[in-house]
């Protein structure tokens, strides 16, 4: 028994090493999945700003002057660019110069005045189809809101009490940071146990490990230890900067999230070696980590929720460890997430580590005999 | 200039490239199986136009104004309704994540109505987790409900209306400007990954110096490489092309002369890039690490492909200046679905090549140092 701890904790000790003692290797396994982090998380946004729109106006009112002071001084817009004719509008927008154009009819202040609903046309750039449209949400409740203040009606929004829980002004970095996280800690994990079968099988050390007395169980382990720890560490990391650097209100429980990323990195883990297993050369196993890492981020909630695709997909996803691990990250950073609902999550994602490391005992044992 | 270039020991550089790349089924895969599998799933997964967002209605009232509402909500499309008649029963769904909002319409709805005032008539609470899917459910909630005032003779108020129009893409589908980003995605992980992985190979495994030392100058090696990659990101983009067009209906306004000019634009910083990393790197796994973070990871988030550029602040806006992809995407975009813009193409175009020429000529400075070392 004591002769094995000693041959596992030696096994343990060198993948370690062998991961750990090359700096250029270090600094690739920690420095950019941060630097992403800080980066991604900046730059992911579904706000509109900075926007230049053009304006075709051929009414001389009060309402179309009140309408685009407003939009004009509203802090998603850069500048209005007056134009004499809609082929004007049209031109710019194709060379993508502004990306919206506003077309005031004549007799718009005059629509306004006899109690009519006056209209003007929003052009929007369709290639743009996601900026495009929250622009046009932006543009109606201002235009909602003028046409209110200049009939003395009430808006239509005060029909409705909207609040959003957990997040009440939907700010998106609390959404995009945890979640991205996430997702290069899933990465991370993928390239680092993915490549160890793999380059000891193209580097002919494999048999060399297969013939030495180490059992096919204390290979797996060895493998799996360096990507545990270093990931598991990493996706702490990734947490307490969500927290600390971007100032998300972190309301569960730490400890439960903790063992949430360690069966999560798990999973993550069994998937790399699996893949792993298979392949017979590094390049295969890193194309082979990224044919089940991009869809997986696809497919994992991320982008689009997943009760939104189709029902295939939706079964498919519930074999994705990253889709359970988010919701726990959402979850413990926004909503004070029960353990009950933490359960839920945490058990499908060891079942897919049972498995899959399983599946890679089983194959190692299989090359032995 | 003959010891520079010698195109009959180019043409057998290629040959032997080609056929070691054909020969890994892994090439196969990552060149002709992923871009469908990546297609597919833009296409069906990746709809940014929701529909059938699961809420609950939680109905306080028995009136006959609320059960219309209630119903007004069931039968809309953009929503899966579950009728609850306490609003415990769905605020832990909401914790869950199994419902993404509820409306709630109080029981003293009619009295409110009657009253007329500007106290709201129902309650919409949205799961703010996911900022997206909120404001979804507000904005469609909303709709909802002046729908049914509307349909009720209520005011909706005269005022002014905006009637929008989209040009490019009349109906907003998203996988209109989805599927052409996605060409720029799948390039780039041809071009930069692929690349970089090769390259690096060969100096792990020492068989760069075998081929150093033979008579085939640093170009003629560095192009023999990346002439047959050129080719299978080709190839690739044409399948995705096709598959777009006549599988999921994305127009091609633009010509096929321009889509494949913008695409070969496009392999030369990507190529580079593969070649600067592995120049750099030396090793299969740091090259993979440094593809996927300064190649795939940019393209997919900073080329505004999903995330619109102008709203970045600007030091990341700067930096989408250095990623190839920017260009690429913006070019696609405008050759599926608006045409040959020749004043979008051209500037772009200059942009790429200039940002490729930069890569290969820093990766061929390093290569000819450690041939001299």
């Amino acid at each position: 028994m004591s002769k094995s701890t000693t041959r596992l904790w030696a096994q343990i000790l060198k993948e370690l090493l062998c991961v750990l003692r090359d700096p250029k290797t270090r600094i690739a396994l920690i420095g950019p999945p941060l630097l992403q982090l800080l980066i991604f998380s900046f730059a992911n946004t579904l706000e509109v700003k900075h926007v230049d729109i053009a304006v075709f106006n051929r009414d001389t009112g009060r309402a179309s002057y009140e309408l685009l002071a407003r939009v004009g001084a509203a802090s998603f817009c850069d500048r209005l660019v007056t134009v004499h004719s809609r082929a004007e509008i049209a031109g710019m927008i194709e060379r993508r110069d502004v990306i919206a154009g506003l077309d005031i009819p004549e007799t718009f202040t005059s629509d306004v005045k006899a109690g009519h609903l006056a209209r003007a046309q929003v052009l929007l750039d369709g290639r743009r189809g996601n900026a495009s449209q929250v622009l046009l949400g932006y543009l109606s409740e201002i235009a909602g809101q003028t046409g209110a203040d200049l009939t003395g009606a009430s808006a239509v929004a005060d029909t409705v009490a909207l609040r959003h829980w957990f997040n009440p002004n939907l700010i998106y970095q609390w959404f995009v940071v945890p979640s991205i996280g996430g997702i290069l800690v899933m990465f991370s994990t993928l390239m680092t146990v993915g490549l160890s079968i793999a380059r000891e099988r193209e580097l002919g050390t494999f048999d060399q490990l297969l013939v030495s007395p180490c059992t096919p169980l204390e290979i797996i382990v060895s493998k799996m230890a360096p990507a545990l720890i270093i990931c598991s560490v990493l996706g702490s990391v990734m947490v307490a900067a969500g927290i600390f650097g971007f100032g998300i209100p972190f309301t569960g429980s730490f400890a439960l999230l903790l063992c949430s990323l360690f069966v999560f990195v798990l999973s993550m883990v069994g998937i790399g070696l699996m893949i792993s297993a298979v392949c017979s050369t590094q390049q295969q196993a890193i194309l082979g980590i990224f044919s089940f890492g991009v869809p997986v981020v696809v497919m994992s909630g991320f982008a689009t929720p997943v009760e939104n695709m189709p029902i295939v997909l939706q079964w498919m996803a519930k074999a994705i460890p990253l889709k359970y691990y988010l919701v726990i990250l959402q979850g413990s950073f926004l909503k004070a997430l029960p353990p009950s609902e933490v359960f839920a999550n945490v058990w499908p994602m060891a079942v897919i580590g049972v498995v899959t490391i399983s599946f890679a005992t089983w194959f190692v044992k299989g090359r032995l005999e | 200039m003959s010891r520079q270039w010698n195109l009959r020991r180019m043409a057998a550089l290629v040959r032997k490239e080609s056929i070691q790349m054909l020969r890994d089924p892994s090439t196969i895969l990552m060149a002709f199986v992923l871009p469908v599998v990546m297609v597919f799933l833009y296409a069906y997964a990746v709809s940014l136009d929701l529909n059938k967002v699961p809420i609950g209605v939680v109905l306080e009232t028995d009136g006959a104004g609320g059960q219309a509402l209630a119903a007004a909500f069931s039968g809309s499309r953009y929503f899966t309704v579950t009728p609850a008649r306490d609003r415990r029963e769905v605020e832990e769904a909401i914790i869950g994540g199994r419902l993404r909002g509820f409306v709630v319409i109080p029981h003293d709805l009619e009295q409110r109505i009657q009253a007329g005032g500007t106290e709201p008539l129902v309650q919409v609470v949205t799961d703010g987790t996911q900022p997206n899917t909120a404001s979804f459910v507000a904005n469609y909630a909303q709709n909802v409900v002046t729908q049914w005032q509307a349909s009720r003779g209520l005011a909706v108020g005269a005022g002014i209306a905006l009637e929008p129009r989209f040009w490019y893409n009349a109906e907003l589908e998203s996988r209109r400007f989805l599927l052409p980003g996605a060409i720029a995605i799948i390039m780039t992980m041809i071009g930069t990954l692929l690349t970089a992985m090769v390259v690096a190979r060969e100096w792990e495994r020492g068989t760069m110096e075998a081929v150093i030392s033979t008579p085939v100058s640093v170009l003629e090696i560095l192009l023999g490489k990346l002439l047959p990659y050129f080719g299978l990101a080709m190839a690739a983009t044409t399948i995705c092309t096709l598959l777009s067009i006549f599988v999921f209906g994305v127009p091609l306004r633009g010509s096929w002369l321009a889509l494949f000019m913008l695409s070969s634009a496009f392999l030369v910083p990507a190529l580079g890039q593969g070649l600067l990393i592995s120049s750099v790197a030396k090793n299969q796994f740091i090259a993979a690490q440094l593809a996927l973070f300064s190649g795939f990871l940019p393209a997919f988030l900073l080329s505004g492909f999903i995330f619109e550029i102008s709203s970045m602040p600007l030091p990341i806006r700067l930096l989408t200046y250095l990623v190839p992809a920017r260009y690429f995407v913006t070019t696609l975009q405008t050759v599926f679905l608006a045409g040959d813009v020749w004043r979008v193409f051209i500037p772009n175009t200059l942009a790429m090549l200039a940002i490729g020429t930069v890569f290969i000529l820093i990766a061929r400075s390093k290569t000819k140092k450690s041939l001299d070392t």
